[in-house]
């Protein structure tokens, strides 16, 4: 770990102030069904179209476990090197909420899937370990549904049930930045997995952030306040940038914090307590009678490793030893598994310097500007490393390639065919050149004179015409010899 | 044929498959014996119009294959019925009608059985008195103003009074066995994980256990046959192999080696049934057993703990009835207002009670000391069954540490009516089976009865030991037919 | 020990069923009386017992991962007390 040169810091008077910062996030488990029932777990249903006996709490019914969560749950313990737990326990938390058909939710509390693990964050001054506490399956709740009735609430209970991983980092996040970095490393390594989605517009990654301040160099923890459930990363930053200079207020201000749960209102852009819940939280805790003890072999485990893919860290490792990419263009290729996929796939065939260059700037730029996740590029794999090869092997020009890379973003057209359909073959004929230059030098008589007695800036001057007149496709290497010898 | 409702399964059955007797004439008699039973308030729900167009579809295209075909049966209001109203006892499921069916029960419907109605029980099956239902008390068919012992008590007063040939039950600190001691019939709870518990109301998760009520072992051993399933739909139901426990019945028990727990001779226990267990001792030994001697030494932790593990659990199995989703709502002004009040008038007294406890014990700062302490000597209890089968084959004791009581007798003295259930909670508690037999009668001529603890899965022995001391004990139940004018 | 009459209140509170002065007197007085009878546990020494939650002795089933339960909105609605098609109904919550 590098000393952080641009610390995150609050100064008020003469003290500063270290925020620590430690995130449950609620990560859904992709998978069909639901964690203990077998309704479907799509987003985006009419409501309450995917609930099951089960999952509305009739009496009598029972939870089921899902093999694949339980799966999902392991490999995304073996993706952050987290130490998986052979025997856990399923037990439940009570309380009365309108969208808890059961009145408890079922979670792992003593005795968690996986244990402890590690995230390597990439900051701007070095890398970052983030601990990992532990990962456990649970329950998520149903819907409430404020708005649609001025004198009552609608529950929807489509998501009632269906399985999240909650991962609980330890306190070791110190800024909004590396709260950034946290989350995207977090779904990166889900994503690559496959084990979650990472769709934080659809919910399904939330994160409950913990919050406390401390005088900068003391090693006391100070009182934290928890921030539930925030979707998006830039809340997330607000809220902790909001909590944090609250709570040093509070402290310069003589005033104590009260440990308490609150909530982000991103309309106000502030946090406040939710204290009408929080007088009643006794869980209630036990283990869930319904369930036994699950318990995972050897075998089972080795089996899922097997599965596993190669994950960001070590492709981006790869990436530098084998490709000699420069760690901050890996880290660009790895943060995202439809981008190093995209990468490789053009790299099969084609030079691995250019078709860096090309997706890390022209293809990113293009996709940003018309709003496009890579896995929506118009251009596929395959055609870029076609593009790329035509350059490669001079048939077209870097210059003319950027306007084959235009047709080709407006549907994803062989560049081979619109250079031979729009005529934009590199012209590499040196007759065909001299001629052309010739003619260039003839018609800027006064202009050859000039550079002959010693105006040498003049050349690029008759590069530009030559390439002008002929409309782009002159092989500038050419062009370049050739004007040498005859002016 | 007016006597009918006097046979016992097995002859209904060698009567319908001998086509000596229909489905519809079957269903009749016991339909027209309820219908004139209604004093005993034994049901929540009739259905006799439905079970009597289902007997003549039956009689239409008989088939004789089955192990219950077109016999006529009423069941325990905890039994999720689809399309009959289902209220476990309790207003806060007054108006419930399930459209699902429980799998002991689908098991019964799929051997060619005919539900008659829903029987009373204890609210949520907590009572040993069928006192706590919404819907009343019911009568013991031995004595008017007897109660019928509970929870079961609907399933056991109308074994008794021969409104169903038989019946199942739920047991999770003596339900099926308690009542059935008190009426003077056979309950067997069988081992956890041999019932499946899909589509039962829960009470406590850890302790439920369906299992049959008849007249005699051999109707009880043919019904457990038929409902004890292996049910992918329940975590905890076991897959293990199954007796044919009818056809695998036999009464000799040459050599079975019982034990007798000393510590099941309690403080106060009335000389009445020291006797009777002393005479259940000599019936063992004439039908070939050896006695043995033996100790369970946490035989009165027994109580305490089920009444910090049964509780705990029923806490949160019954926070679902919130009147949200179905069931009984109060109105309120808030969600926590609404919540409240239909909680309140939802569920009765012992239940709330139970609640209560069972929040109080898993609240926290007092988890480890009554609820992790319970699960702790709920071990110890188990390991000295684990250490006397090491020694013998089955346990004889008393069913109950006394004959039935009056009604409203211990209503305002919930310790002493918890004590009842002092010799069939360790069976729960240990996930054991255990079966009461009818075995004698007290002074007032109120049944006693004799319980047979087994090991677990072993279902056959404890039937077949309940068979053969049966046939010594000859019992006979004195039932008068008072209630009917 | 003894329960008061303000742990009644809390534990009400946390099982959401109201108790008004008289009710919870009574539930005081039933409490007092059974805890004193489960306090008989404190005469054993457990600190080295393993607790017991099932005496299932065998470990989680596992299902697979298949959509069996179909879209059953009438079912699952059909006996809630309030009425409407697609949802279920409750007082307004304020978050």
């Amino acid at each position: 770990m590098s000393k952080n040169k641009s610390e995150y810091l609050i100064n008020r008077h003469d003290n500063q102030y270290e925020v620590v910062i430690g995130l449950e996030v609620h990560a859904q488990v992709t998978s069909e069904s639901k964690l203990f029932s077998t309704s479907a777990t799509k987003f985006g249903a009419e409501p309450n179209t995917q609930v099951s006996l089960v999952d509305a709490a009739f009496p009598g019914m029972l939870p089921v476990i899902n093999e694949y969560c339980v799966k999902q749950a392991i490999k995304t313990g073996i993706g952050l090197k987290a130490k998986i737990n052979k025997r856990s326990v399923f037990d439940r938390k009570n309380y009365f909420y309108a969208d808890l058909p059961q009145g408890y939710q079922i979670s792992q509390f003593k005795d968690p899937i996986v244990g402890e693990g590690k995230v390597i964050l990439d900051m701007p001054n070095g890398q970052k370990e983030v601990g990992i506490e532990r990962l456990h399956l649970e329950q998520d709740a149903g819907k409430s549904i404020h708005d649609l009735d001025p004198k009552n609430t609608f529950v929807d209970l489509n998501r009632s049930g269906v399985a999240l991983m909650e991962i609980v980092s330890k306190p070791d996040l110190r800024s909004p930045d590396e709260v950034n970095a946290y989350i995207k490393k977090l779904r990166s390594i889900m994503r690559y997995l496959g084990t979650c989605d990472g769709n934080m517009q659809e919910g399904s990654l939330r994160a409950d952030v913990n919050v406390s301040v401390r005088k900068k160099g003391s090693k006391e923890f100070g009182t934290r306040c928890e921030i539930k459930n925030v979707n998006s990363i830039k809340f997330m930053q607000m809220a902790i940038e909001y909590e944090a200079n609250r709570q040093v207020d509070l402290i310069e201000d003589g005033q104590t914090i009260d440990q308490e749960t609150r909530l982000f209102d991103t309309k106000k852009n502030e946090t406040r307590s939710m204290r009408s819940k929080e007088d009643a939280h006794d869980y209630r805790y036990f283990p869930d009678p319904d369930l036994l003890p699950l318990e995972v072999s050897d075998d089972f485990i080795e089996n899922l490793k097997s599965e596993i893919p190669e994950l960001p860290d070590e492709k981006k490792k790869r990436f530098i030893e084998k490709f000699k990419l420069s760690p901050y263009e890996a880290n660009i290729l790895v943060s995202d598994i439809e981008t190093s996929n995209y990468f490789e796939n053009v790299i099969k065939k084609s030079d691995v310097k250019l078709a860096t260059n090309w997706i890390i700037g022209e293809l990113f730029a293009a996709l940003n500007e018309k709003n496009l996740e890579i896995s929506e590029s118009p251009i596929s794999a395959g055609n870029l490393s076609k593009l790329i090869n035509l350059i490669k092997d001079g048939t077209i020009s870097g210059k003319i390639a950027k306007t084959v890379f235009e047709q080709m973003m407006k549907g994803d057209k062989d560049p081979q065919k619109i250079v031979e359909e729009k005529g934009l073959k590199q012209e590499s004929d040196p007759k065909a050149l001299e001629a052309l230059i010739d003619k260039v030098i003839d018609d800027n008589r006064d202009k050859a004179t000039e550079y002959k007695s010693g105006k040498v800036k003049l050349f690029g001057f008759f590069v530009g015409q030559v390439m002008k007149v002929s409309g782009g496709k002159a092989n500038p290497q050419l062009v370049n010899e050739i004007l040498k010898k005859k002016l | 044929m007016s006597d009918i409702t006097k046979q016992s399964l097995s002859e209904l059955v060698e009567n319908i498959k001998g086509k000596k007797l229909s489905s519809s004439e079957v269903t009749k008699a016991f339909v027209e014996r309820s219908k004139k039973s209604k004093e005993l308030n034994s049901y929540i729900t009739e259905d006799y119009a439905n079970a009597l167009n289902k007997a003549k579809k039956f009689d239409e295209k008989p088939n004789l294959d089955l192990k219950l075909p077109g016999i006529p049966m009423a069941v325990k209001d905890l039994f999720c019925t689809r399309d009959l109203r289902t209220t476990a006892g309790s207003k806060i499921l007054n108006n419930f009608v399930p459209t699902y069916e429980s799998t002991v029960t689908q098991n019964i419907w799929n051997e060619g059985a005919i539900l008659m109605g829903k029987l009373n029980c204890d609210e949520f099956a907590m009572g040993s008195s069928n006192e706590t239902s919404f819907f009343g008390n019911v009568q013991n068919p031995i004595d008017k103003n007897l109660v019928p012992g509970g929870s079961s008590g609907g399933s056991s007063s109308a074994v008794a009074a021969q409104l169903t040939p038989i019946t199942i039950g739920t047991d999770t600190g003596g339900s099926i066995r308690q009542p059935a001691s008190f009426t003077g019939t056979v309950g067997l709870k069988p081992t956890y994980g041999s019932c499946s518990r899909y589509g039962i109301v829960a009470f406590a998760s850890s302790l439920d256990q369906a299992g049959p009520m008849a007249q005699n072992v051999k109707d009880c051993a043919l019904l457990q046959e038929v409902i004890s399933t292996y049910d992918e739909k329940d975590s905890t139901s076991i897959d293990f192999k199954r007796n044919e426990y009818s056809k695998e019945l036999t009464k000799d028990i040459k050599g079975k080696k019982i034990g007798i727990p000393k510590e099941y001779r309690v403080d106060g226990m009335p000389k009445e049934i020291e006797d009777l267990w002393k005479k259940g001792i000599e019936y063992a030994k004439d039908c070939g057993a050896e006695i043995i001697d033996i100790s369970l030494p946490h035989t009165n932790y027994a109580l305490p703990t089920y009444y910090i593990v049964a509780p705990a659990e029923a806490s949160s199995n019954l926070a679902r009835y919130d009147g949200v989703k179905y069931g009984f709502r109060a109105e309120g002004e808030t969600l926590i207002d609404m919540y409240e009040k239909t909680r309140s008038e939802g569920f009765g007294a012992e239940v709330q009670r139970r609640i209560m406890i069972g929040t109080y014990v898993l609240s926290s700062g007092y988890y480890d000391a009554y609820y992790l302490k319970a699960q702790k000597v709920r071990k110890l209890i188990k390991n000295d069954f684990d250490d006397a089968y090491k020694k013998v084959d089955a346990i004889l004791t008393p069913s109950t540490p006394s004959s039935a009581f009056k009604i409203g007798e211990k209503t305002n003295d919930p310790v002493s009516m918890y004590l009842n259930d002092i010799f069939t909670v360790p069976v729960n508690l240990a996930g054991l089976p255990g079966i009461s037999i009818p075995a004698g009668h007290d002074a007032k001529g109120y049944p006693l009865g004799l319980q047979i603890i087994g090991k677990a899965f072993d279902e056959q022995n404890i039937l077949n030991i309940a068979y053969a001391m049966e046939e010594k004990i000859n019992f006979k139940n004195n039932i008068n037919d008072w209630w009917i004018k | 020990m003894s329960i008061n009459l303000k742990t009644i209140k809390h534990i009400s509170k946390l099982s959401r069923i109201s108790v008004d002065e008289k009710k919870a007197e009574k539930l005081a007085e039933d409490l007092n009386s059974i805890f004193d009878f489960i306090e008989k546990l404190n005469e054993l020494k457990t600190e080295n017992v393993e607790p017991l939650t099932s005496v299932a002795e065998t470990t989680l089933k596992l299902r697979s991962d298949e959509v069996k339960s179909k879209n059953l909105r009438d079912q699952v609605i059909k006996n809630s007390p309030k009425e409407n098609e697609d949802y279920f109904v409750v007082p307004k919550v304020i978050e």
